[in-house]
C-alpha cells in the first residue's frame, strides 16, 4: 500500500526551466526508498513539492491519502524533512530549535521525546550549545532531530550524509534503520551509492526531470548487474591467441591475467565455453575470481544512456 | 487553527529581540530621546506654542509615530527576510501552518515590539515634556493599528527583498522622508496652500494627525479621515500579503 502517491507531476520554474516532467511515483508504506540522480536531476524539486516548499505546475501528490495542496495540514503533519543544505539558526540552542520545530507542527511540548531524539543522535551533551558553535556534522544531526521532533510517519532525507564522516554516517544509518523498524517510511536522496546499496528497499533513478527507473534494489542489481571474471594465469601471455577472440578478452597485470565480461541477464554466461577454450589453447590458470557491478556502475550506466 | 505554531513563531521572534536588547530597544529609545532634547527642550523652547500645546509636547505623537513606522517595518522585514536568507524558511513552509498563522506569528511579534517601544518612548517623553492624553483608548487604537499595518508592510518588504540593500531601500528612501514631511515635526497648516495640498497625498499625514488628536484633541485632518486612511492602508497591505501566499511569490516558486 502506498503512503505517497505522485501523479503526473510537472514543475516549470519562473525562468522556464523544466525541473520535473510528468512524474508518477508511488512510495510504499514502511519502506526505505532511495532516489538517485545526478545534480539538477529534479530530486530536491520533487521532495520540495511533496513537502509544500515549492508549488507544482501540474499534477497531484497525496501523502497518507491527503492532497498536499488541498489538505496540506494533514499531509504535512505526517512528514519530517531533513534538507540538503545545512540551514540552521545561528543563535538558538539545540534544545530551543528542536522544541521550536515540534511547536511549528502543532504538537504539545514533550521534553521526554525531545530528550530521546537528542540522545539517539548523540546530541544530548550539546543541548544547551548555540547552533553556530557546532560542527557541520553536528548541525546535520540537529536537522535530523528537528525533523523527528514531531514524530513524523514519513521522513525525507535529502542527501543526509553529505560531508559527514564515516562514523557519523553509520550512526545515522542506525537511526534510519530503527525508524524504519518502527514503521516510518523513509525517502532518501543521496550521492553516496553505497548508502542506497546498504539502506534501500527500492531504488528510483531520476534524470533530467524524469523517473528513469523504479525497482527493488536486489532485483535491480540482479537484472542489471554485469559481472567480470578475472583469470589469473600461471605464465604470462604476450598476446591473446586467435582461438579465444570470440570471448573478447582483455589482457591485464602485465600478461598475468585475462579479463572476461559477462552479463548475468543472458541465458548463457559463456564461462564454461571460455574455460574449455582456455584448456584447449593450453593456457593454465592458478586462480579466478568474479566481481559484480555496484549500484553506482548501474546508475552511471543508466544516466549516461540518456 | 495551529495555535502552537503561531506561538512558536511569536516566541522565537520575541526571543530574538530579547537577545538584541541594545539594538532593539535601547538604540531607538536613545535616538528619540535625542530628538526630545534637541528639538523639544533646546530649540523647542524658542518656538511658540501650536494651538495651545508647547512645541516639545507637540512633537511627542509625531516622534512616536516616526519610531513606530521605522521599527515596525525594520522588525517585520528582517524577521521574515532572515529565514529566507539563511534557508531556514524551509521549515515554516513545510509545516502544517496556514499563511494567516505565519503572518500572525511574524507580524504579531513585530507589532508587539513596536508597541512596547512606543510605550517606552511615551514614558521617556514624559520625563522631558508635559504630556496630556485626551483620548487614551483612541491613542492605543492608533498605536495598535499603525504597528500592525506597518509590520505588515515590513513583512511584504521582507518577502520582496532579495538582498540586504533592498531591505533598507523602502525604509530609508520612502518611509523616513514621508514621515519627516508628514507633519511629525510641524502642523501642515503652516505650509503654503499648494504644498499643503501635496502633503495630503502623504499617507503618514493621516497617521500622525489622528495620533496627535488622541493626545491633544488637535489635528491637521479630521480624525474620521485619519482612521479611514489607516484602515485603507491596512486593507491594502493585507491584500498584498494574501496575494503573496496565493501565488507563492518569492516563497514557493
Amino acid at each position: 500500500m502506498s503512503v505517497i502517491s505522485v501523479a503526473n507531476l510537472s514543475k516549470t520554474y519562473a525562468g522556464g526551466f523544466r525541473a520535473l516532467k510528468d512524474i508518477s511515483l508511488d512510495i510504499r508504506r514502511g519502506e526505505i526508498f532511495a532516489l538517485l540522480g545526478p545534480n539538477g536531476a529534479g530530486k530536491t524539486t520533487l521532495i520540495s513539492i511533496i513537502c509544500g516548499i515549492v508549488n507544482p505546475s501540474a499534477g497531484r501528490v497525496t501523502v497518507d491519502g491527503h492532497d498536499v495542496v488541498a489538505d496540506y495540514r494533514a499531509a504535512r503533519s505526517t512528514i519530517g524533512l531533513v534538507p540538503q543544505e545545512l540551514t540552521t539558526d545561528a543563535f538558538e540552542t539545540v534544545w530551543a530549535t528542536v522544541a521550536f520545530s515540534r511547536g511549528l507542527f502543532g504538537k504539545p511540548a514533550n521534553p521526554a521525546h525531545i530528550e530521546k531524539v537528542l540522545r539517539d543522535l548523540s546530541l544530548w551533551e550539546k543541548k544547551d550549545s548555540m547552533l553556530r558553535t557546532l560542527s557541520g556534522g553536528m548541525k546535520r544531526r540537529v536537522l535530523i532531530a528537528k525533523a523527528l521532533s514531531h514524530e513524523p510517519r514519513v521522513l525525507f532525507l535529502d542527501e543526509p550524509t553529505a560531508g559527514v564522516d564515516v562514523e557519523l554516517r553509520k550512526d545515522m544509518w542506525n537511526v534510519v534503520r530503527a525508524l524504519r523498524d518502527s514503521g516510518v517510511t523513509i525517502i532518501l536522496t543521496t550521492h553516496y551509492i553505497e548508502e542506497a546499496e546498504q539502506m534501500a528497499d527500492r531504488v528510483g533513478v531520476i534524470n533530467r526531470g524524469e523517473i528513469v527507473l523504479v525497482e527493488e534494489k536486489a532485483e535491480l542489481m540482479r537484472k542489471l548487474g554485469r559481472k567480470q571474471l578475472t583469470v589469473l594465469l600461471q605464465k604470462p601471455l604476450d598476446t591473446i591467441p586467435d582461438s579465444l577472440a570470440a570471448h573478447r578478452l582483455t589482457l591485464a597485470a602485465e600478461g598475468m591475467a585475462l579479463i572476461y565480461n559477462y552479463d548475468t541477464r543472458g541465458e548463457r554466461t559463456g564461462i564454461t565455453a571460455l574455460l574449455g577454450d582456455l584448456n584447449a589453447a593450453g593456457i593454465r590458470f592458478r586462480d579466478l575470481h568474479t566481481t559484480q557491478s555496484s549500484l553506482e556502475d548501474i546508475f552511471v550506466g543508466l544516466v549516461s544512456e540518456r | 487553527m495551529n495555535f502552537r505554531a503561531v506561538r512558536a513563531i511569536y516566541v522565537f521572534e520575541m526571543s530574538r529581540t530579547a537577545r538584541t536588547l541594545l539594538q532593539s530597544i535601547v538604540s531607538p529609545v536613545l535616538s528619540i530621546s535625542l530628538y526630545f532634547i534637541v528639538f523639544g527642550a533646546a530649540i523647542g523652547s524658542r518656538i511658540p506654542q501650536i494651538e495651545g500645546v508647547s512645541y516639545g509636547a507637540f512633537l511627542v505623537p509625531g516622534l512616536i509615530m516616526l519610531m513606530l513606522l521605522t521599527q515596525s517595518v525594520a522588525n517585520a522585514s528582517f524577521g521574515i527576510y532572515f529565514p529566507r536568507f539563511t534557508g531556514t524558511i524551509y521549515e515554516i513552509l513545510s509545516a502544517p501552518v496556514s499563511a494567516f498563522e505565519i503572518v500572525l506569528g511574524y507580524v504579531g511579534a513585530a507589532a508587539t515590539k513596536s508597541l512596547v517601544l512606543g510605550l517606552i518612548i511615551l514614558a521617556t517623553a514624559g520625563l522631558f515634556v508635559p504630556l496630556r492624553i485626551d483620548h487614551p483608548l483612541w491613542m492605543v487604537a492608533f498605536l495598535l493599528l499603525t504597528a500592525v499595518t506597518f509590520s505588515l508592510l515590513g513583512f511584504i518588504i521582507g518577502i520582496w527583498a532579495d538582498g540586504f540593500e533592498k531591505l533598507q531601500v523602502i525604509p530609508m528612501l520612502v518611509i523616513t522622508p514621508l514621515t519627516f514631511l508628514g507633519g511629525s515635526f510641524y502642523s501642515i497648516d503652516i505650509l503654503p496652500p499648494f504644498w499643503r495640498t501635496v502633503t495630503l497625498f502623504n499617507p503618514v499625514v493621516y497617521l500622525v494627525s489622528g495620533f496627535r488628536w488622541s493626545f491633544y484633541g488637535i489635528s491637521d485632518v479630521g480624525v474620521g479621515l485619519s482612521l479611514a486612511m489607516t484602515l485603507l492602508f491596512l486593507a491594502l497591505c493585507l491584500a498584498v500579503v494574501w496575494w503573496i501566499f496565493r501565488t507563492g511569490y518569492r516563497l514557493k516558486n
